[in-house]
């Protein structure tokens, strides 16, 4: 898509490595009633190099993102651009210091035009001061060519895919000719070419000599873009250098304060009788003809690109949505699944992607959670028994090992791990027969990372049927039994663990070969 | 399957239940703070008048709130589950209406009560159908069926009214069942109970609080949505056709201006009372005690002769001061942390 690389003038050398920082942080502090997120970091950011922060969730890399972009005022510390002492008061006020954010789920306007997206705020005005839409149609033209996206500067921006999204953001930030970008996690909801893209495009933007703060959970984009690196844990920074100098354990070593074997569990595969047979499976727009089969004490991992249809397939499964055609068999007995309640009664639970709207119910105390669709068992002819739903969430919440101070906490002051910890539990609770878990590591830190891991293969070896959505290679090729590969609402494959290899999945995935086994 | 409770393996540790008693809640609860401002207002009253104390006096002033306080009940419940109902005064207007008609009818007090009840459920299956049949939002649809169901009684009486209900029918708003206690008051007493066991202690209360805080994550946990709403806009209904039962009867006529305004008295109610106007949470006690203040406060300005447009000024400022309060001290807490 970068076609016209010759044409950038000004190219800022790379022998700036001794270069003078653009932005520094020093000694920045901020906190929060109860929560010190921030204890005086430090920050440095240099023209034309990319500076990756890493750390696990809850280290403090969006509070500092929000200091730096104005939307938080740091308590103490100091930022300067250039060797100049400055303060954001504003938004606006970072902006025109040439600060700009793409975010992880960028503030874009859907409503209104790519062009009036790039422009907003900053608009070109004709004399009577009225928006100059001509000239701010060309400029988006300008810009959007610039970084190569072929993206119309007329069309809405609702029409627009994740990814055209992300370059509309980028050109945006290009148009306020910001100095310093920083990116959250771009590449977080991308597909595997997009994510392409997007390094290219970062190339692009050190190429003139912007500097890039860069967050990343993702270890290998890291060592690839990255030029430097800073590590927050705890609302601290305990590393930061060229990322050359630094391997990737030393670096998971300084966000966790302690050396993680990222080794998956290991278990011994030995499925039992089939539970689950899925046959013609349809949906008029998302999925069509899935069908498989599952077994008690087996992990069947679903890969595929983000949109392939997995959780749609797996939301029917769950009666969120229904399916056009198709049945469903539990047991040899064909089940009837119109809500999730009967799935549940079915034996059928669903740990979803979106955990903050779909699974945790915040706002209410962790044993509300965990109880909620246990109430059945718990209650006594439709009157509530706290007892009982005490006593069933401090049996499941000891077993995930849940880190919390008590059980009437809100549940909405957990971190992501720990949320994820306590919906897992309310479905173990009702003591199911197959758990769907929806890519059910995203966006936790290491720690319960490997904790739910390990909880997985447990829950197998115990003859629970586990069905994994996931689009972390190493996650399906580390826990899987088989694997099923979806493309564009359909199974593209199914392989059996011993015989995949990563590039096989990708390839599949993305419909470069017609493998199938 | 295997995952019963007994096989868990003590991987973790346990965690206590609670973090704070039941007491110390209640001491740092919305619902203690109202109960503050009610005693404070029963102490002014009775120092601003003379007749406040009178056993009597005190008994007129529960009607003042009793019938209002029925709707808020089950309005407490629906805001709660996130929804809302404006039309719960227009509700208590087409069913009073209703029930003069079947007096003209020659209808007996057995069958008013039916025809009161009746209306109350239908309007309310209305607003439930509408809302949880096409996925409306409910504030425009009751802002609608508002409009719609004081229209028909307007259509029906112009500028007449309906008199002529038999005289056994006065007990529901007249009647008393024990000295100074009203029929009116024990059946708020009756109604405040159970509907705090129904939202405190019961399945369906839990799925209100549910469907309040998150409702995706509500039907994604099993909980059959659009059923606990209908139930709650049919409950709403029914308990508006209960204070159309009680007002008509206090009243002795059904004029088509009935009830006027009261939806905003009940909602104000239930947000004095604690709950959040954007669901998820809230108590039955706290409504009640919010009762007895909006009462007390119109009941001690009438004995003071004070005009009724003071008197809404006055209750405004004190839904805007209690709300705000809350808000206020937190912020000047964590100033003082900083």
């Amino acid at each position: 898509m970068l076609a016209n690389t010759q044409g950038i003038e000004n190219v800022h050398p790379h022998a700036a490595q001794d270069a003078k920082p653009v932005l520094s942080l020093n000694g920045i502090s901020k906190s929060f009633p109860g929560v010190k997120a921030l204890s005086e970091v430090a920050l440095d950011l240099f023209p034309g190099q990319v500076t990756a922060l890493v750390g696990e969730n809850g280290a403090g890399k969006s509070t500092i993102v929000k200091v730096l972009t104005g939307i938080y005022q740091p308590d103490e510390g100091q930022i300067s651009i250039n060797g100049k002492p400055l303060s954001f008061p504003t938004a606006q006020d970072a902006g025109e210091a040439g600060v700009t954010a793409i975010h992880q789920e960028t503030v874009l306007f859907d409503d209104l035009s790519v062009a009036e997206n790039i422009f907003i705020g900053h608009a070109p005005k004709t004399r009577f001061g009225l928006i100059d839409r001509k000239e701010m149609v060309g400029k988006a033209q300008e810009l959007l060519d610039r970084i190569g996206a072929q993206i119309d500067p007329g069309v809405l921006l609702k029409d627009l895919g994740i990814a055209n999204k992300h370059l509309v953001a980028i050109a945006r930030a290009l148009s306020i000719d910001a100095q310093i970008v920083i990116m959250d996690e771009p590449t977080a909801s991308l597909s595997h070419k997009e994510i392409e893209e997007t390094y290219e495009l970062v190339e692009r933007l050190k190429a003139e000599g912007k500097a890039i703060l860069f967050i990343s959970h993702k270890f290998d984009e890291i060592f690839r873009i990255a030029d430097r690196y800073t590590v927050f844990r705890d609302g601290q920074m305990v590393g930061a250098g060229k990322i050359t100098e630094v391997s990737e354990p030393e670096l998971v070593k300084m966000m966790v304060g302690r050396s993680v074997d990222q080794v998956y569990p290991r278990r011994e595969a030995d499925p039992g009788e089939e539970v689950l047979e899925v046959v013609g499976y349809c949906h008029p727009t998302e999925f069509e003809d899935i069908g498989f089969t599952l077994r008690k004490g087996e992990i069947l991992g679903f890969y595929g690109l983000v949109g392939a249809g997995r959780s749609e397939v797996m939301q029917a499964l769950f009666g969120v949505t229904k399916p056009s055609k198709g049945a469903i068999r539990i047991d040899d007995q064909i089940a009837v699944i119109r809500t999730p309640n009967e799935a549940i009664s079915h034996g059928i639970v669903y740990v979803p992607e979106d955990r903050g709207k779909q699974g945790a119910i915040k706002g209410l105390p962790i044993f509300q959670n965990v109880s909620l669709p246990s109430l059945k068992t718990t209650s006594k002819n439709g009157f509530l028994r706290l007892a009982e739903e005490f006593k069933l969430a401090r049996d499941y919440t000891q077993r995930l090992d849940l880190r919390a101070a008590a059980l009437d906490q809100d549940i909405g002051e957990l971190s992501g791990g720990n949320q994820q910890k306590v919906v897992i539990a309310k479905w173990l609770a009702t003591q199911p027969r197959v758990i769907i878990l929806d890519e059910p590591t995203k966006g936790i830190d290491i720690g319960s990372k490997a904790a739910v891991h390990e909880f997985m293969a447990e829950l197998a070896a115990e003859g629970l049927a586990v069905i994994m959505v996931s689009s972390e290679i190493p996650e399906i090729l580390g826990m899987s039994d088989r694997v099923i590969v979806m493309r564009e609402g359909r199974i593209a494959a199914e392989f059996e663990r011993d015989d995949l290899t990563p590039e096989q999945l990708v390839r599949t995935a993305a419909g470069l070969s017609e493998v199938t086994s | 399957m295997s995952l019963a409770s007994s096989e868990i393996s003590t991987t973790g540790r346990q965690l206590p239940d609670r973090l704070k008693s039941p007491i110390q809640r209640f001491l740092a609860s919305w619902e203690l703070l109202l109960l503050g401002v009610a005693i404070a207002v029963f102490i002014l009253n009775s120092f601003a008048s003379p007749y406040f104390l009178d056993p009597w006096n005190l008994s007129d002033a529960t009607f003042n709130f009793t019938e209002k306080a029925l709707i808020a009940f089950a309005m407490a419940m629906l805001i709660i589950s996130g929804e809302i109902d404006l039309s719960v005064a227009s509700i208590i207007a087409l069913a009073s209406t209703a029930m003069g008609f079947a007096v003209q009818m020659g209808a007996e007090t057995p069958v008013l009560i039916l025809v009161g009840l009746g209306v109350g459920l239908a309007c309310g299956a209305f607003n439930g159908f509408l809302v949880t049949g096409f996925g409306l939002p409910s504030i425009v649809v009751t802002i609608g069926t508002m409009s719609l169901f004081r229209g028909i009684s307007y259509i029906v009486l112009g500028d007449k009214a309906y008199t002529g209900y038999p005289s056994d029918f006065a007990f529901f708003g007249q009647g008393y069942v024990w000295w100074v206690i009203s029929f009116e008051f024990l059946l708020f007493a009756f109604m405040a109970v159970l509907f705090a066991v129904v939202l405190h202690r019961t399945n369906f209360g839990r799925a209100a609080y549910v469907i309040g805080n998150n409702p995706v994550g509500a039907l994604f946990s099993g909980i059959r949505v659009p059923r606990v709403k209908f139930a709650l806009f049919l409950l709403t209904g029914l308990m508006s056709g209960v204070a159309a039962i009680c007002l008509t009867s206090r009243l002795g006529a059904t004029r088509p201006s009935i009830a006027f305004g009261w939806e905003l008295e009940v909602v104000t109610m239930v947000v004095l009372g604690g709950v959040n106007i954007l669901g998820g949470s809230g108590s039955i006690p706290g409504v009640v005690i919010a009762a007895f203040v909006m009462g007390m406060v119109t009941f001690g300005f009438g004995l003071l002769n004070v005009p009724g447009i003071v008197m809404s000024i006055f209750i405004g400022l004190l839904l805007i001061s209690v709300i705000a309060l809350p808000r206020i001290a937190h912020r000047i807490l964590a100033r003082r942390k900083v």
